[in-house]
This record gives structure tokens, sequence and C-alpha cells, in this order.
């Protein structure tokens, strides 16, 4: 099977720093890619890699099955929608979304057709006149994403391309690049270290750290079934219970997980077959709006409970400094690789 | 409470209140050295100079007669004048030109690839021989450039002596010796006025994102095409401005057209002359208002051709 983009044992490696250490992957032709990582683990340089800014130190790139090292980026048929939108500040948004086309020697008529067309696809129909210091971010953001699609590539590169934008429009272009990517039906490969923008809008996600992949799952099996500490702490919230801690609870210094929404409140009593528990005092409580958030201490370890607002008036929830039982069903915890 | 009070003590503090809640206040404060600076003492002589463009020089008492004329302009357009004006304005053209690419490809070395200590070295060097007295820099070169020099000696070791004699019979560009020919005296101001054309277009390669290249070049651009659509347009304003400091000091330069270089005048020795040796200001003046018109007429072009359309 060919892949839109395979890394096999790819390193970046720059002085001491292993920016890219050892990364195998594959993307399928098609799908939605997520790299999500923290600051420094090695997305971005990936994404870099593949649109060919970067060369790799060691290993194989294949874009298509057809080997990328030493191809720069402008004869790859792959486009890049900057973190800073990289719009060509002293061109009109025409000319800036009509650039590759231009580069290409395509006539003037049939580029500022095609220019407008792209406009159209990100809903700025009759934007061409203006410069880019005259639209706001998200109309950038949306110039930015015309001027990669109109070369029809067959990868689209997006790196951190919602990072600017507030909170509102995020959601909002969140769901034009979902629905955008199911039109087009190319290989999009997004970067972000947003893990929720990573889950809500991905085929599958790869989880990067300290230039390493530890993880590459759907979504839900990502949350669900983290393989390492590092994913389950990173990927929505979790208690990561490590070391004689764990042994205390489990019998085994083996790590695990266990998600703030299966942990219920005991008060008394022998715990059932099927769940396992632990003893705290109560640190915190905070208000969500739909959820309450309880942090109990135990030990040195600070518990994560998630409550339902709906299903518990103010009663219900433990008061700060008090001491209570937490419980979860065994099902519910994943046993981890220390990461 | 009693902080508080104990705060508002003192006059300063209760002045440096007073500016913060009238910024206006603040900002006239701000501006009036400046501005007096600037208009009373700076543009107030220039235009005061320009206005004795159009007084009377009497011939024969060797007095300026304020009585308005317009003959030092008609003046300009006389044959030796003429001929002075278009003598300096194609050398401030031919040292404008050479600037630009001797010091396009340095300033984007020290703008895309040095870095720290690098930079730092780069930006002494520049300016390095600024710091150096010019008149100093403008004899040095009559020394190195002078029959027996040390040019000369490379020329004659390179065997290449009969090459340069050729050279230097061709008009407008020779001269009996390098140190008295055109073309000496233009790698002269060339060498003294480059750093005026490294350092502002350093200062808009600079201001360039690395990410429009590479966006440039994810397009499809060919690295030419990226300079050409790209990097060009964005450091033009910096040749403007760099091409501005090189165009209008060759053209008021009155030192290195007496000290290198063959006979015949330059705006700058013209005006020294009116002024200093002979007193007849107008006409002075008049040079003076040459450069002026001539930077006015290329900035206009240069606005027209959109120099100035990524600012």
């Amino acid at each position: 099977m060919t892949f839109a983009v395979e890394f096999t044992q790819v390193s970046r490696i720059f002085g001491q720093t292993r920016a890219v250490d050892n990364v195998s992957v594959q993307v399928r032709e098609g799908e939605f890619f997520s790299m999500l990582g923290p600051s420094g683990s090695g997305k971005t340089t990936s994404l870099r890699l593949i649109a060919g800014f970067e060369q790799p130190s060691t290993g194989s790139i294949r874009i298509f099955g057809q080997e990328a090292a030493g191809v720069p980026p402008y004869e790859r048929d792959v486009n890049t929608v900057f973190q800073d939108y990289a719009l060509f500040p002293h061109m009109n948004i025409r000319d800036n979304v009509a650039y590759g086309l231009m580069v290409k020697g395509i006539g003037k008529t049939e580029r500022e057709r095609k220019a407008e067309e792209a406009l159209e696809m990100v809903a700025l129909p009759g934007y061409g006149d203006r410069k880019p210091g005259q639209l706001s971010g998200g109309q950038r953001q949306r110039v930015a994403l015309a001027r990669a699609l109109v070369n029809q590539p067959r990868v689209l590169l997006l790196d951190e391309p919602l990072g600017a934008l507030d909170l509102k429009l995020r959601e909002q272009m969140q769901v034009e690049l979902k629905t955008l990517h199911r039109k087009l039906g190319i290989t999009f490969i997004y970067v972000t270290h947003d893990q929720g923008e990573a889950l809500s809008m991905s085929d599958r996600v790869a989880v990067f750290n300290n230039g390493r992949i530890e993880q590459v799952d759907a979504p839900k099996l990502l949350y669900t079934r983290p393989k390492t500490t590092f994913v389950a702490d990173f990927v929505g919230t979790a208690n990561v219970i490590t070391g004689a801690l764990a042994e205390r609870i489990t019998g085994q210094t083996q790590p695990f997980s266990i998600r703030p929404e299966h942990i219920s409140f005991a008060t008394t009593g022998e715990l059932p077959a099927d769940r396992l528990g632990v003893a705290g005092e109560v640190a915190d409580v905070q208000y969500h709006g739909a959820t309450s958030r309880v942090e109990v201490q135990v030990e040195q370890k600070l518990f994560a409970v998630m409550v339902a607002n709906q299903d518990a008036d103010d009663h219900a929830l433990p008061v700060i400094g008090s001491q209570v039982q937490l419980s979860w069903p065994v099902s519910a915890m994943v046993m981890l690789q220390a990461g | 409470m009693s902080t508080l009070s104990m705060r508002q003590h003192g006059v300063l503090r209760s002045f440096s209140n007073l500016l913060y809640r009238r910024s206006n206040l603040y900002l006239l404060l701000l501006l009036v050295p400046p501005l007096l600076w600037f208009g009373v003492v700076y543009l107030g002589s220039l235009f005061a100079l320009l206005g004795q463009s159009f007084y009377t020089f009497d011939d024969f008492t060797m007095s300026v007669l304020p009585e308005f004329t317009l003959a030092n302009y008609k003046n300009l357009f006389e044959i030796a004048n003429a001929d002075i004006v278009l003598r300096t304005f194609f050398m401030a053209v031919a040292v404008t030109i050479a600037s630009i690419f001797l010091a396009f490809p340095m300033a984007y070395y020290m703008a895309r690839y040095a870095s720290g200590v690098e930079k730092g070295f780069f930006y002494v060097a520049v300016m390095l021989p600024m710091w150096a007295s010019y008149i100093v820099k403008a004899y040095g070169w009559t020394v190195i450039l002078a029959k027996g020099g040390i040019v000369y000696w490379v020329i004659d070791r390179l065997g290449l002596t009969q090459g340069l004699e050729a050279f230097l019979a061709l008009p407008y560009v020779g001269g009996n010796t390098l140190s008295t020919s055109h073309i000496g005296r233009f790698m002269v101001f060339t060498y003294i006025w480059l750093p005026f054309m490294i350092l502002p277009i350093q200062a808009a390669l600079e201001r360039v994102p690395p990410s429009l290249l590479q966006a440039s070049a994810d397009l499809g651009a060919r690295p030419a095409q990226t300079f050409r659509n790209v990097l060009l347009p964005l450091a033009i304003p910096g040749v403007i401005a760099g091409s501005i400091f090189t165009f209008s000091l060759t053209l008021g330069d009155y030192i290195i057209p007496q000290l290198i270089g063959p006979s015949g005048l330059f705006i700058g020795t013209m005006v020294y002359t009116m002024q200093g040796s002979i007193g007849n200001i107008p006409m002075a003046a008049a040079f003076t208002v040459v450069p002026i018109v001539l930077i006015g007429i290329y900035l206009n072009l240069a606005k027209r051709l959109g120099a100035f359309d990524a600012l």
C-alpha cells in the first residue's frame, strides 16, 4: 500500500538536540492526521520535513511512495498553511491566492478565476482587491488556506493554523476545516498542541514527546486506551498513578491511569470486588458549569475527580478538608508503560 | 490612606502625576525641543537659504541685494553650470547603482545568515570606516591610487599595466592617473558612502519574516522567483532609503571632487566656491536647490512604481 506520507526511522538532529528522534509513521491517503504534542516535541519539525524546509539527518521520507530527501519545497506536491499565515504584505489578496499559479506560469485570466473560486470556497468572495493588512486574523487564516488549496495539493500541511484565533473563531474554523476536508478528500496533516482540537477533528492522532512518537491511534482509542503515562497525561485529564502509590492500590508497581469521570465517592465500607480505591482529603472544589472538579490529596498525589452537576446538588459535593474514599471500576483503569 | 497621601508628596511626583493625567501636555513637552530644532533651526535655515536663491547678486559691488530675480536659476542652465550639474548627477547615479550591487549581498548575508558574534562583527566592520575622519580616508585614497601607490604596484605585478593605461584613456571614465581619473573618484565615493546603503537594506531584509520566503517556496516558486517576487519588493524601501543617502551625499559633497579625480567642478565644490570665495550666496543657494529637486523627482518616481507599497 502506498501511503500519502511515510517516515522510516527519520531523525533530525540540530547540534546536540534530536528534534525528531527515530520516527516511523505512516499517514494514509485522504485522512485527517494530527501531530499532537507540547512545544519542542518534534511535531513542527516533522511537518517541516514533509514540506521540505528541513532535511532529515537520517532515515527516509516518502511522499506518495517517492523519496523526498533532497527534493526542495518548490518541487513537492504539498502545500502549507503557516502558523503566522505568511501572507505577502505587498500583494493584494487575489495575488496572494494566485501566487502558486503565477509562479507555475498559468495565465492571468485563469489564475484570477481560480483564485476567486478558492476565495469563495473559504467564504471570502470579492475580497481580492484588499491587502492582507486590512483583514482580521480569521480572514487572513482563510486566505492562507485558499492560497494553499488553489494549487490542489495532494497533502495539505497545517502548522497550528488556529493558534492565534480566539476561542469562538477557533471552534468555528475547526468545523469549517473538517467540512473542507470531507469535501476535498485530500490528506490533511495538522500540527497542534491542543489535545481537544486534535481529538475532535482527526481520523488519527500521533502523540509526540521529546522527538519521538509515543502513540498513533484514533482519538477514541487514544483517550480510552493510552499506552504510556505521557499520552494518558497529555490527552485529556487523567490521574496517572505511579510507583509506591500504584503498588499500594493495585499490588504492582506498573503505572496506571484513571480518568476523573470514572471516579466516584464512597463514604465508608468495603469496596466490591470489581472496584478499586483509595482514601484522601479534599483539597479543592472547582465549579466548571456542567461539572465540578474535586481535587483529593492522596499522599503526594492530587487526584482529580469529575462530578456532573446535574446529578449532584451542592450537598453531594464533599467539603474542603473532609476525608473521602475514592473508588472506580477496575475495568476503567488503563495499565501504562512508563514514558 | 496615609500611604496614598504620602506618595503624593513632592513636586516631582505631582508633576509626573499631572503628566500622566494630561497626556497631551506630556506629548507637548516631549515634542517642543525637537520641533523647535527641526522647525526653526533646521527647516527655517533651509528655507532662508532657498529664499536667498531669488535674491540678486551685484557683480560690481560683490554684494547681495534683496531684490527678487530668477537670474540665478537661469544661470544654472548656462552651459558651464549645466555641465557641473550633469557631471555631479551622473556620478551620483553611478555611485548609487554600484552601492546597491555591492551592498545587497552583504546586507542579505547580515540579515538572513549572520547571528550573534558574527553579526556584531559585520556591524562593526560596516561602520568602522565611518568612525575614522572622512578627510583622512579621502587623502588615504589619493595615496593608494597615486602612481607608485599600491594599486599601481599590484596591477604592475599582474602584468596589467597596459590594460590600465588603455582603460584610463577612455573618455568620461579615465584620467591621467588613477587618482586623477573619474573612475578613481567613483571608487572613493562608493567606498565612502557604501555603509549608508548597506544598513537600510539590511534593516529592510531583517524585517522580512523567514516564513514569507518559505511560503513562496512552498507554493512552488524557485529561489530566483522568490527573490524577484517576494524578497526584492520587500527590500525596495531599504534600497530607496539607502540610495537617497548615497545619491544626495554624492550630490552635495565638495571634498572628494577636490582631492581625487580630474579637474572640473561638482555641485558641492561650486556651492563652496560661490559661497566661500565669491560670496555669491544667491547662486550657491540656487545650486543647493538642484539636489533637492532631483531627490524629489526620484522619490516621486519610486512611489509611482510602487516601491513603497510594502510599507
